[in-house]
């Protein structure tokens, strides 16, 4: 039976609707204490001393730990994976408001969370800077000199620069922009910003850390388990083999629990008191860990009197907060998209990692790229509203097309660009009568379509095991945390060796026992590790039929499993194990031009079209409809990429609409849900899903990944309806009541009074 | 801390329970091994903590555990306690009703709740009632068509839990 392309439903569904599918939130141990976390109070210091006297005498309070205690057992404490720039508790410096200063450990939360309080810093105030654009002047420098991890090969010349806030800097240079410019009919140009916002998965960051003698397990809800085991082995300079990382079912991730968060202190605190040790974070702790990029997009195209875009120069400034995290990646593997899905001979494009007194920011669904087509696609709008030319037509007559070069240099292949262009198009009828309302509701529509490289270099590696009996398993170390890799992975298997994925036991992350994989992140599972899990099926299937031939029986017969293995050993016994890793070929961008023959394994597309309603009284945006249309390739379980699709679109209509992180002197004023608003069931607008016909030949089975797709051009899709319905264009996300009343009120010649 | 002995009725079950008056119903659920209903936001915003008491949805993460002293409990545990899923448990996982899976026993419980006040609900009806069930993954489509399944399949339109 055919297994890709069945609507099975998740293999633990009936786990997770009975309250029995199994989270880190969950795990308690034997003689378990907690951590809980005392934070900085100041958005830039110096320690000039931590008073724990009071929370040490705290009855039921069994430690209380600060960076130095932690530092006498590591030498050199601290973590990322771009930088080594974080220290598991604050060393000499603090450089934002919530980061971590101590750990209170009792076997309570509760008296560890009261203890917490009692702890008194005192600090050397600093001048701080929390805006992008204010940090590249070196006036306030985040860190006194720059700490590249040795992960990153391209990283090395950053190693030891002093006097800046820029953590990277990504320069590409295709054709001659400048003379383009100079030549062009028109040229073009803008500034978009995007604001300060987060995760959230309603399992916060958590982690059980785990001491056996001189091996540490580590129980986390982490998105890298392989990147947490190598991480924690170097902070301990251990080897990777005494680092055991054990990852069940992600409460939600999205970005936020890759690479190391909670588990270095974790495992830091067990290492010093010799017992396990859980850290779990509240929902406002969230506000202190990670975050998404705010931006700064400075965008300028030039266009021929055709209406060709003939150059386009791009300068992004990435709002990093004060540790990299995993920002100089999303700056470079993100910025070589900034000048959009378009075919435009002369590009320029500049991006910068900035370190500020904020919370960091890293990975949220996206990589960055929502930032990026935010702008491109409300310039692109801007533009043709300026030609004159239909916002679809003009869009045609730019896109760039399979076998066409894309900025970097590689050739376009297997993304359908235009096609998912043409989708929203039809599905939203662009071209048939529309009534833009009247009176004080105003209506209007727009389209948006982006795209996203994959990540490269990257490893997957995955083992099918088949038992004597034929039953089979899959070992591998990506995370399910929601968007359905077991079960797609299931299918993938099934579809090998012929047997049915609900009968495929896949084996939850497991470092001493799943394989090496980079990590659940970017949407790279599905055709990374789908590869390595196809190949590696393929492998066991190779080595069954080399074993029945062992067992003298003839070849191209079709023997069940169980026969072969008996008539093999003579009993039920024995295992058949494939083995396959999977490594696409890879260029690395060239050092000065950012170019490269071959920058990604895989293009994701995806957009949106929408039609809002707007009150011009109130400034209330309605979505009337929300079309979502992506290039998945051939989808292995059409109904869970349908959910992925939409929900990333819901998400990513939240950091649209209303999410966006308060700061008020450095410190986030709106750390809850009370006061952070993410979309609930009412806020969801009558939505569409399309797939468009397309296959990626080098995806298993024709598939490719799809967790951020749906997030790419919701955000631009509504400004630009909003700009069609009442004419005012913003250019700042949150899209608030209140921006679009001040629009609105701009553009009468009556503008609102500041705040 | 003082200690107060509670007896209480646990998914069918009597039992009794010496507990701090500060602890939450959440933490006393742990006791019984139940994780089901978690702690998240903290507020009673979300939905993930919530538990039936004497049969009313309540925010486990806010509710005092000292206060189900002679009432009666019920947890997403039980509702499968007889070995088949429920009407609506089936019907989240025909529709595919959820991704990471952390919000979904509230939302079950509450879905069953809302089929007792409305055995027939219109969309709006689901849209409101379901109003205090946060779902970061947002598979709140696939939420409101299993809602409405569920409806459909009730075995029968009283009662509640089964």
């Amino acid at each position: 039976m055919k297994q890709i392309g069945r609507e099975i439903p998740r293999l633990e569904a009936r786990a997770k609707v009975s309250g029995r599918a199994e989270y880190t939130h969950n795990l308690r141990l034997p003689g378990m204490l907690y951590g809980k976390i005392f934070r900085s109070t100041v958005p830039h210091g110096r320690i000039r001393g931590i008073d724990t006297k009071a929370a040490q005498a705290h009855p039921g309070v069994h430690g209380v730990v600060t960076g130095e205690d932690i530092r006498k057992l590591i030498a050199e404490p601290y973590y990322g994976p771009a930088f080594h720039d974080q220290p598991i508790l604050a060393l000499d410096k603090v450089r934002y408001v919530g980061e971590p200063v101590a750990a209170v450990l009792a076997s309570d939360p509760h008296v560890a969370e009261e203890a917490a309080q009692l702890i008194a810093a005192q600090y050397d105030e600093l001048p701080a800077v929390y805006d992008e654009i204010a940090a590249v002047q070196p006036e306030v420098l985040v860190h006194d000199v720059l700490r590249p991890a040795g992960t990153f090969a391209d990283l090395k010349h950053l190693q030891g620069r002093k006097g800046t806030n820029v953590a990277l800097d990504y320069h590409l240079r295709r054709g001659d922009a400048d003379k383009a410019f100079a030549a062009a009919a028109r040229v073009i140009e803008h500034t978009f910003k995007t604001q300060q916002c987060l995760h959230l998965p309603f399992e916060p960051h958590v982690a059980i850390a785990e001491p056996d003698g001189d091996r540490l397990t580590i129980h986390t809800s982490n998105q890298t388990p392989s990147f947490v085991r190598i991480e924690i082995a170097r902070l301990f300079g251990w080897p990777e083999n005494r680092v055991r990382v054990k990852v069940p079912y992600l409460g939600g991730g999205y970005g936020a629990k890759v690479y190391v968060k909670v588990e270095a202190l974790a495992a830091a605190l067990a290492m010093l008191v010799r017992r396990p040790v859980k850290i779990a974070l509240t929902m406002e702790e969230q506000f202190y860990t990670i975050t998404k990029h705010p931006t700064t997009f400075r965008i300028k195209s030039g266009v021929d009197k055709d209406g060709r875009v003939v150059a386009r120069a791009c300068e992004v400034y990435w709002n990093g907060g004060a540790y990299a995290d995993i920002g100089p990646r999303v700056t470079q593997k993100s910025g070589f998209t900034a000048a959009g899905p378009y075919d435009i001979d002369n590009v320029s494009i500049d991006s910068y990692a900035l370190y500020t007194n904020r919370t960091p920011a890293g990975a949220l669904r996206g990589f960055g790229v929502p930032q990026l087509v935010w702008a491109y696609e409300s310039h692109t709008d801007l533009i043709a509203r300026e030609l004159g030319i239909d916002a679809v037509e003009f869009r045609r007559k730019n896109i760039l097309r399979d076998g066409r070069p894309q900025a970097s240099g590689t050739v376009l292949k297997d993304a359908a660009i235009g096609a998912v262009l043409d989708a929203l198009a039809a599905r939203i009828g662009w071209n048939a009568p529309f009534d833009p309302g009247s009176g004080t509701l105003r209506r209007g529509r727009g389209i948006a379509v982006g795209f996203k490289a994959s990540i490269s270099p990257t490893t997957s590696v995955a083992v099918v095991n088949i038992s004597a009996d034929g039953s089979v398993y899959l070992y591998k170390s990506t995370v399910d945390m929601g968007q359905g890799s077991d079960t797609a992975f299931a299918q993938i298997v099934g579809e090998v060796l012929d047997v049915r994925a609900e009968d495929v036991r896949v084996v939850a992350p497991d470092t001493d026992v799943t394989p090496y994989d980079m990590g659940t992140l970017g949407s790279r599972s599905l055709f990374h590790m789908g590869n390595a899990v196809r190949l590696a099926a393929e492998d066991a299937r190779a080595k069954l039929r080399a074993l029945a031939i062992e067992a003298g029986l003839p070849p191209g017969t079709n023997y069940p499993a169980a026969e072969i293995f008996k008539k093999r050993y003579g009993m039920q016994a024995g295992n058949v194990i494939g083995m396959a890793s999977f490594v696409p070929n890879y260029t690395p961008p060239d050092a000065q031009t950012g170019l490269s023959d071959n920058v990604t394994p895989f293009w994701m597309v995806g957009g949106a079209a929408v039609e809002v309603e707007v009150d011009t009284e109130t400034g209330r945006v309605r979505i009337l409809r929300l079309i979502n249309a992506a290039d998945c390739g051939k989808p292995v379980n059409p109904a869970v990429a349908r959910t992925q699709l939409s929900g990333a679109a819901v998400m990513q209509l939240g950091f649209t609409l209303s999410e966006a992180m308060q700061l008020d002197g450095g410190q986030v004023t709106n750390a809850s849900l009370a006061d952070y608003k993410i979309p609930g069931i009412g806020d969801i607008p009558p939505m569409e899903t399309e797939f468009v016909a397309a296959e990626q030949h080098s995806g298993p089975f024709g598939a490719k990944g799809l967790g951020e797709t749906g997030t790419f051009g919701v955000s631009p899709a509504i400004a630009n309806a909003i700009h069609d319905a009442v004419g005012v264009r913003i250019m700042e996300l949150p899209i608030t009541a209140e921006a679009v009343l001040r629009g609105l009120r701009a553009k009468a010649g009556r503008p609102l009074e500041d705040e | 801390m003082s200690m107060r002995t509670i007896n209480f009725s646990l998914n069918g079950e009597p039992v009794s329970a010496a507990i701090e008056p500060h602890r939450n119903l959440v933490e006393l659920l742990q006791r019984y091994g139940l994780f089901g209903a978690r702690e998240s936001c903290g507020q009673g915003l979300c939905g993930c903590c919530t538990v039936l008491v004497d049969n009313n949805a309540v925010s486990g993460c806010l509710y005092f555990a000292v206060w189900v002293d002679g009432k009666s409990v019920t947890t997403v545990e039980h509702l499968d306690a007889g070995g088949a899923l429920s009407h609506v448990q089936q019907a989240f996982v025909a529709c595919g009703a959820f991704q990471c899976g952390f919000c979904t026993p509230g939302f079950v419980l509450m879905t069953h709740q809302l089929l007792k006040h409305y055995p027939d609900p219109s969309d709006e009806d689901i849209r409101h009632y379901l109003a205090g069930n946060l779902c970061r993954c947002a598979a709140y489509p696939e939420i409101v068509e299993a809602v409405k399944r569920a409806a459909k399949t009730a075995p029968t339109r009283t009662g509640l839990p089964r």
